[in-house]
């Protein structure tokens, strides 16, 4: 029995290393005082003074915030208000708009990628007006950020007594009054969850950006992919190496606060 | 009215979703004519499967683009198939692990994608190179140097390390909702270990192997990093194809006949994974 139960330990500790061993490798290399990417040659700081004052770094991270930030709120927005709407709809119309939504969440990358980037120069070339940019970056991850929106709330709304908004409308409220103070607090957790998803999605996303960009507007992945091709320098790891302790940092305080909330339900 | 907030919605799927797509259809179906009118030809695709001549002193013709097709699809597969095998081990120990300790390898598990995804597959140049971690250990271990960047090797490592952790968490959800009570009630009535897998586990966890299966194969079939990042810049898979064609060549409707024949393929597995999916849903409700 202990015998199995060590086979187990080993197993899962050698998946966790797969797992892991390029993150470690990426974050020992950030303090290596060599510019080589494979030989230790001692312990520097050096590369987080060279990050904090490197002014393509920090135009790529500062592209990357803004776009996650805008495309969450925007998405979060119209995500919201659209699964509203879809749930009150026909069964028929309504298996047509969800059907609709999913595409962009199984669809590869790729093909959104260049299908967005294909409408963009279609609208340009065919009006003469614009280029692509900020704003075809922006349109772009709003686009693939509302479907998980969408998926996030509408099991929330399921779950909400539908006669609790035409009570409010009885008692007086307007509409949007009625939406905002008894539909939004019952469906809160899902909108959190899709934003979150959201934000994740387009601070993570390259194969999007790398389509629907335009000359000289650049998130991380994009810049981390054009110097992949001559060489990642150390500060990006220095970059990452920030970027990850922070998440662990927040995703550790959520998980202890979701801990203690499971805690508090079972007793 | 509440279903007026969908109209906004409605709008905006229909210009982002639906109308890029259709381009994409039009432009792979269409071409210039010699006079400059658009004409309808279906000679892309036939491109696509068209033996070429690689040069003039090699009689040989080669599918190249068939091939590179079937490349994506043995190397998605292979990935698929290696995800499940590491990966639902993994799954099925969890989820006889007590509470906190579930949470945690939970936790470690998403932890990881968390970093830049580029970055976390850059990092297995550093790991894999000639001068790579993995040779330096070799060699100090006195064994033969490996020299697998840029081969089929290197990027089906890159799938399975970037894709095992969307094979274990379905199959861990579905694996969760089995009442454990079922394997008691197996053995009590003699079943064996593996005949306990076989008949009771592995069934009820099928709905999650699909889904891990899909979300295993999907991204591997139509990855472009990968490829490129630890293939090489020669190493083709089918999205690497078509990242060229509309990227470098310009030549926007072969590249859109590829982006179809992929949306093809992926619609394929998917209705093909989805009858499994139903059969074993039906066979789940009579139980139940």
């Amino acid at each position: 029995m202990s015998l199995h139960k060590a086979v187990k330990k080993l197993y899962l500790g050698l998946i966790l290393f797969f797992l892991y061993a390029p993150i470690l490798v990426l974050m020992v290399f950030s303090f290596n005082a060599s510019r080589s990417r494979a030989n230790w040659e001692g312990f520097t700081l050096d590369w987080y003074r060279v990050l904090f004052n490197d002014p393509q770094i920090a135009l790529a991270l500062r592209n990357t915030l803004l776009i996650g930030v805008f495309s969450t709120v925007i998405a979060t927005a119209i995500g919201t208000l659209a699964a509203v709407g879809i749930d009150k709809m026909k069964r028929r119309p309504k298996a047509v708009v969800m059907g609709i939504s999913r595409i962009p969440v199984m669809m590869p990358d790729i093909v959104t990628g260049l299908s967005l980037m294909v409408l963009y120069l279609f609208v340009i070339r065919t009006l003469g007006i614009g280029r692509m940019g900020f704003t075809t970056l922006l349109l772009s991850h709003v686009m693939f950020n509302v479907p998980y929106v969408i998926l996030s709330v509408i099991p929330k709304l399921r779950q909400i007594d539908a006669n609790l908004y035409e009570a409010a409308l009885d008692l007086g409220a307007t509409p949007l009054r009625a939406f905002v103070q008894v539909i939004l607090p019952e469906i809160w957790p899902g909108v959190i969850t899709g934003a979150m998803l959201a934000f994740t999605l387009s601070i993570d996303d390259f194969m999007v950006s790398f389509f629907t960009t335009g000359a000289g507007v650049q998130n991380l992945s994009i810049l981390i992919f054009s110097m992949a091709r001559r060489g990642v320098q150390p500060q990006i790891n220095a970059l990452s190496t920030l970027m990850f302790l922070v998440i662990l940092a927040m995703l550790f305080i959520i998980h202890k606060r979701d801990q203690r909330q499971a805690k508090k339900i079972k007793v | 009215m509440k279903r007026l907030f969908a109209y906004p919605y409605i709008l905006w799927m229909g210009i982002f979703i639906v109308v890029p797509l259709l381009l994409v259809v039009y432009y792979s179906v269409t071409a210039t004519g010699p006079d400059g009118n658009t004409v309808f030809t279906f000679d892309h695709f036939r491109r696509f499967f068209a033996p070429i001549t690689p040069g003039m002193d090699q009689p040989l013709r080669e599918r190249i683009f068939v091939s590179v097709a079937l490349r994506s699809i043995r190397l998605a597969l292979q990935s698929t198939g290696i995800c499940l095998l590491l990966g639902y081990p993994v799954a099925y120990i969890m989820t006889r692990k007590e509470y906190s300790e579930k949470s945690v390898l939970l936790f470690m598990l998403l932890v990881p994608m968390w970093m830049n995804f580029l970055l976390r597959t850059y990092a297995w140049l550093t790991i894999l190179e000639r001068n790579g971690l993995v040779n330096q250990l070799l060699t100090r271990l006195g064994l033969p140097m490996i020299d697998i960047l840029y081969t089929d090797a290197a990027v089906l490592l890159g799938m399975v390390y970037n894709f095992l952790p969307f094979m274990i968490l379905p199959i861990y959800t579905s694996l969760k909702k089995m009442d454990p009570r079922l394997i008691e009630a197996a053995q009590d009535l003699g079943a064996g270990g593996v005949s306990v897998f076989m008949r009771v586990v592995f069934p009820l966890s099928l709905p999650g192997v699909i889904s891990g299966i899909t979300m295993v194969f999907m991204p591997g079939a139509a990855t472009f990093i990968i490829s490129n990042l630890l293939g090489g810049q020669q190493y083709f898979l089918l999205g690497n194809l078509v990242e060229m064609q509309f990227l470098n060549v310009g030549d926007w409707h072969f590249g859109s006949a590829i982006a179809v024949i992929m949306m093809l393929l992926m619609v394929a597995s998917m209705v093909i994974l989805s009858l499994f999916d139903k059969g074993e849903n039906q066979g789940r409700s009579t139980i139940i």
